[in-house]
C-alpha cells in the first residue's frame, strides 16, 4: 500500500515537472523554429517546435544587416576587456581587505557595503558619466561596474578562509605581495574566479539599460540593443536586400535572438555548475 | 581598535600602516573607483533640491528646497508609477517567492537522482537569458494573429488577447515572465537548505508511522524556514524595485497606466523631458525608501535569531 502510494505520488510529481520543463523550452525552440522557417507560415501561425519548410533565408539576411557585426563585436569587447577589468579590479580590492589586521579595513568595507543599500540614482550617474567624457564610449559599459561590492566580498570571504601559513612563508621567500596574491592566492582560488568571472561576463553579454542611455551612435550599440532595435523598428529600411520582393521579417528577427543567445545557451552545459556554486557562496553570510 | 590613542600608540598604529604600505596601494584603485561613480553620484543627489541647469553646473544652480518633491507629489504620473510599483511588486513576491519554494520541494522528491539533474539544469537556463530576448520570446508567443498562447485559446473557442498591449492583462504578464525566468535559480538556496535536513529525522518519524505528507509539515518545512524567513525579508526590502530591466524592454505606450514604475518614470522624466531635478528627485525617494526598508527589515530578522541578517 505504502509502497503503491509512493510510486504514484513520484508520477504525478515528474508530470509536473515535465510540464513546468515544457512551458520553459517551447518558447526557446519555437524560436528556433520560426527562424528556419518560411516567412508565410510563420504569419499564419503554423509554426509550433518545428520548422516548417525549412530554410536558411532568415540568416542569410541577418549578416547583411550591418549593425549586427558591429554589435557583435561590441558585446564581444565588453565582454572581454570588462571581464578582465572586473576581476583585477575585484581582485586587487579584496585582498588587502581579507586581512584581519589591515588598519581601517572596517571603514572601507562600511564604505564599499554602503554603494550596495544607497545609490545616487539615473542622472546623478549620467552627470558623472558626461563629465568623464565617457558618453558614446563603450568604456561607459565597462567602467561604472568595475567592481560589484557583491561579488568583491564573496571573493574577500573566500580569501580569508585561505590558511594564512602560505602567505607568511611566501614573504620570508621574499615575494612582494603582488607576487603573493598572482603566483599563491589566485592558483589556489582559481574555481572562485571562474565562477565570479563567469557572473561578469554573463552580466556584460546580458546588459543593455545603460547601452540605452549612454550610447548614441549606432554602431557602438551592443548586441541586446541591437536586438531591442530591430525588435521596436521596421527592419526593412535596415538591410540590402536586393532582388527580392519581400523579406522574411519574422525569421529574421528571430534569427537575431537566435544569434544573440547562442552563445550562452551553447556554453550552458559547461558552465552550469560554476554558477550554482557561485548562487550557494553567495547566499552564505558575509 | 585596542591600543589608546596616545602619542607611542599613534606611531605604532603609523608604523603598521607604513609596513602594510602595498597593500593600501593594492586598495587604491578600487577606492578611487567607488569615490568616482558611487560618492560623487550620491553627492550630486542633492540637486533633487536645486533647479537644475547644465550650463549653471552643480552648484551654480539656484537652490529651491522641497520644490521638486513638492511638486512630484502633485503630479499624477508619479503617484501611478509608485501605485504600480508597489503593485507589481506585491504580485510578484506574492507569485514569484513561494514558486522556488514549491520547485525545491518537488526536486527534493525526486527519486532518481539523474532525472533531478534534469529538471534542474532546465529550470535554471531562462536566468541566463536577457530580459531583451525574453520580450522578443513574449512577442512572438503572445501575438495576436501568430502567436502560440493565442493558438491555444482560440482552439478552447475564445477570442484572442493581446496580452502584451491589454492594461487588464499586462502585469500578469510581468509577474509570470519573471517567475519563469527565476524559479529555478531560485530555487537553489532552498534545494541546499533540503539537502542539509537531516536523515535520521525521515526514517524515525517512517518508524512512527507518520505519513510523506505529515513529514513535509513536521519536518522539512520547519528545517527550511530560517532560509524562507531570510529570503522573504529581502524581497520586501527591495519593494520599489519591480524591475527596471524587465518592464524597461517589455512595456510600450498601451500600458503605460499600469505598468509605468518609478524607475522607468524616471528615466522618460529625466532624459526625455529632460526634468533631471525632479527625476533625481524620484530617485532620491526611491533610494530614501530603499534604504530604510532595508534597514528595518534587517534589524526584524536579526530579532527572529541572532544569526539571521544581512549585516
Amino acid at each position: 500500500m505504502q509502497k503503491q502510494y509512493s510510486r504514484i505520488g513520484q508520477a504525478a510529481l515528474i508530470v509536473v515537472l515535465l510540464l513546468l520543463s515544457v512551458t520553459i523550452l517551447y518558447p526557446v525552440l519555437h524560436v528556433l523554429a520560426v527562424s528556419f522557417s518560411n516567412n508565410n507560415n510563420v504569419v499564419r501561425g503554423e509554426v509550433g517546435v518545428l520548422p516548417i519548410r525549412p530554410n536558411l533565408d532568415a540568416y542569410r539576411y541577418m549578416f547583411r544587416y550591418n549593425l549586427l557585426g558591429s554589435g557583435f563585436k561590441n558585446s564581444l569587447f565588453v565582454l572581454m576587456v570588462g571581464t578582465g577589468i572586473n576581476l583585477l579590479m575585484t581582485m586587487i580590492t579584496a585582498y588587502p581587505l581579507a586581512r584581519r589586521s589591515l588598519i581601517g579595513r572596517k571603514l572601507f568595507m562600511l564604505m564599499i557595503t554602503f554603494t550596495m543599500m544607497f545609490s545616487g540614482g539615473l542622472i546623478p550617474n549620467y552627470i558623472i558619466i558626461v563629465k568623464l567624457g565617457l558618453v558614446d564610449s563603450l568604456w561607459s559599459l565597462i567602467l561604472p561596474g568595475c567592481i560589484s561590492a557583491y561579488n568583491m566580498i564573496i571573493m574577500k570571504n573566500f580569501f580569508e578562509a585561505l590558511p594564512g601559513e602560505l602567505n607568511e612563508a611566501a614573504r620570508i621567500d621574499g615575494l612582494s605581495e603582488l607576487g603573493i596574491l598572482f603566483r599563491i592566492i589566485v592558483p589556489l582560488s582559481l574555481p572562485s574566479l571562474c565562477t565570479i568571472g563567469l557572473f561578469y561576463a554573463v552580466g556584460h553579454w546580458n546588459a543593455y539599460f545603460y547601452a540605452t542611455i549612454y550610447l548614441n551612435s549606432r554602431n557602438r550599440w551592443p548586441l541586446q540593443v541591437v536586438l531591442r532595435n530591430l525588435l521596436e523598428n521596421a527592419v526593412t529600411s535596415e538591410i540590402d536586400y536586393g532582388e527580392s520582393a519581400s523579406l522574411p521579417v519574422e525569421p529574421l528577427k528571430m534569427a537575431v535572438v537566435v544569434f544573440t543567445t547562442a552563445p550562452i545557451v551553447i556554453l550552458y552545459p559547461f558552465i552550469q555548475k560554476y554558477f550554482v556554486r557561485g548562487a550557494l557562496v553567495g547566499s552564505i553570510k558575509g | 581598535m585596542a591600543p589608546a590613542w596616545n602619542g607611542s600608540g599613534r606611531r605604532h598604529a603609523l608604523r603598521v600602516m607604513w609596513m602594510d604600505r602595498m597593500f593600501y596601494l593594492m586598495l587604491l584603485p578600487g577606492l578611487v573607483y567607488f569615490i568616482v561613480f558611487h560618492y560623487a553620484p550620491m553627492y550630486g543627489v542633492q540637486i533633487a533640491f536645486r533647479n537644475y541647469r547644465m550650463k549653471l553646473g552643480f552648484f551654480g544652480s539656484p537652490w529651491v528646497g522641497m520644490e521638486n518633491f513638492e511638486r512630484l507629489f502633485r503630479d499624477p504620473g508619479f503617484i501611478t508609477a509608485l501605485k504600480n510599483t508597489v503593485i507589481i511588486s506585491l504580485l510578484k513576491i506574492a507569485v514569484g517567492f513561494p514558486a522556488p519554494i514549491v520547485l525545491a520541494l518537488m526536486l527534493n522528491a525526486v527519486r532518481s537522482a539523474r532525472l533531478r539533474r534534469v529538471f534542474q539544469s532546465i529550470s535554471y537556463l531562462p536566468h541566463f537569458l536577457s530580459w531583451i530576448v525574453i520580450a522578443s520570446l513574449a512577442r512572438s508567443m503572445f501575438s495576436t494573429s501568430m502567436g502560440s498562447v493565442n493558438q491555444l485559446i482560440q482552439r478552447f473557442g475564445f477570442e484572442p488577447v493581446n496580452f502584451l498591449g491589454s492594461s487588464q492583462h499586462f502585469r500578469g504578464v510581468l509577474v509570470l515572465s519573471d517567475c519563469w525566468k527565476e524559479v529555478g535559480w531560485g530555487s537553489i538556496i532552498y534545494l541546499a537548505a533540503l539537502m542539509g535536513v537531516d536523515r535520521q529525522l525521515y526514517e524515525a518519524a517512517t518508524v512512527d508511522g507518520a505519513r510523506p505528507f505529515r513529514q513535509l509539515i513536521s519536518i522539512t518545512i520547519p528545517s527550511i524556514a530560517p532560509t524562507i524567513i531570510t529570503m522573504l525579508i529581502l524581497r520586501v526590502g527591495g519593494i520599489l524595485s519591480a524591475g527596471q530591466e524587465q518592464v524597461y524592454a517589455m512595456y510600450n505606450e498601451l500600458v503605460y497606466s499600469v505598468a509605468d514604475i518609478l524607475d522607468t518614470y524616471a528615466l522618460r522624466v529625466g532624459l526625455n523631458n529632460l526634468k533631471y531635478s525632479m527625476s533625481t528627485a524620484v530617485s532620491l525617494f526611491k533610494s530614501a525608501i530603499g534604504l530604510t526598508m532595508i534597514l528595518i527589515t534587517n534589524r526584524i530578522s536579526k530579532l527572529l535569531d541572532e544569526n539571521n541578517g544581512i549585516f
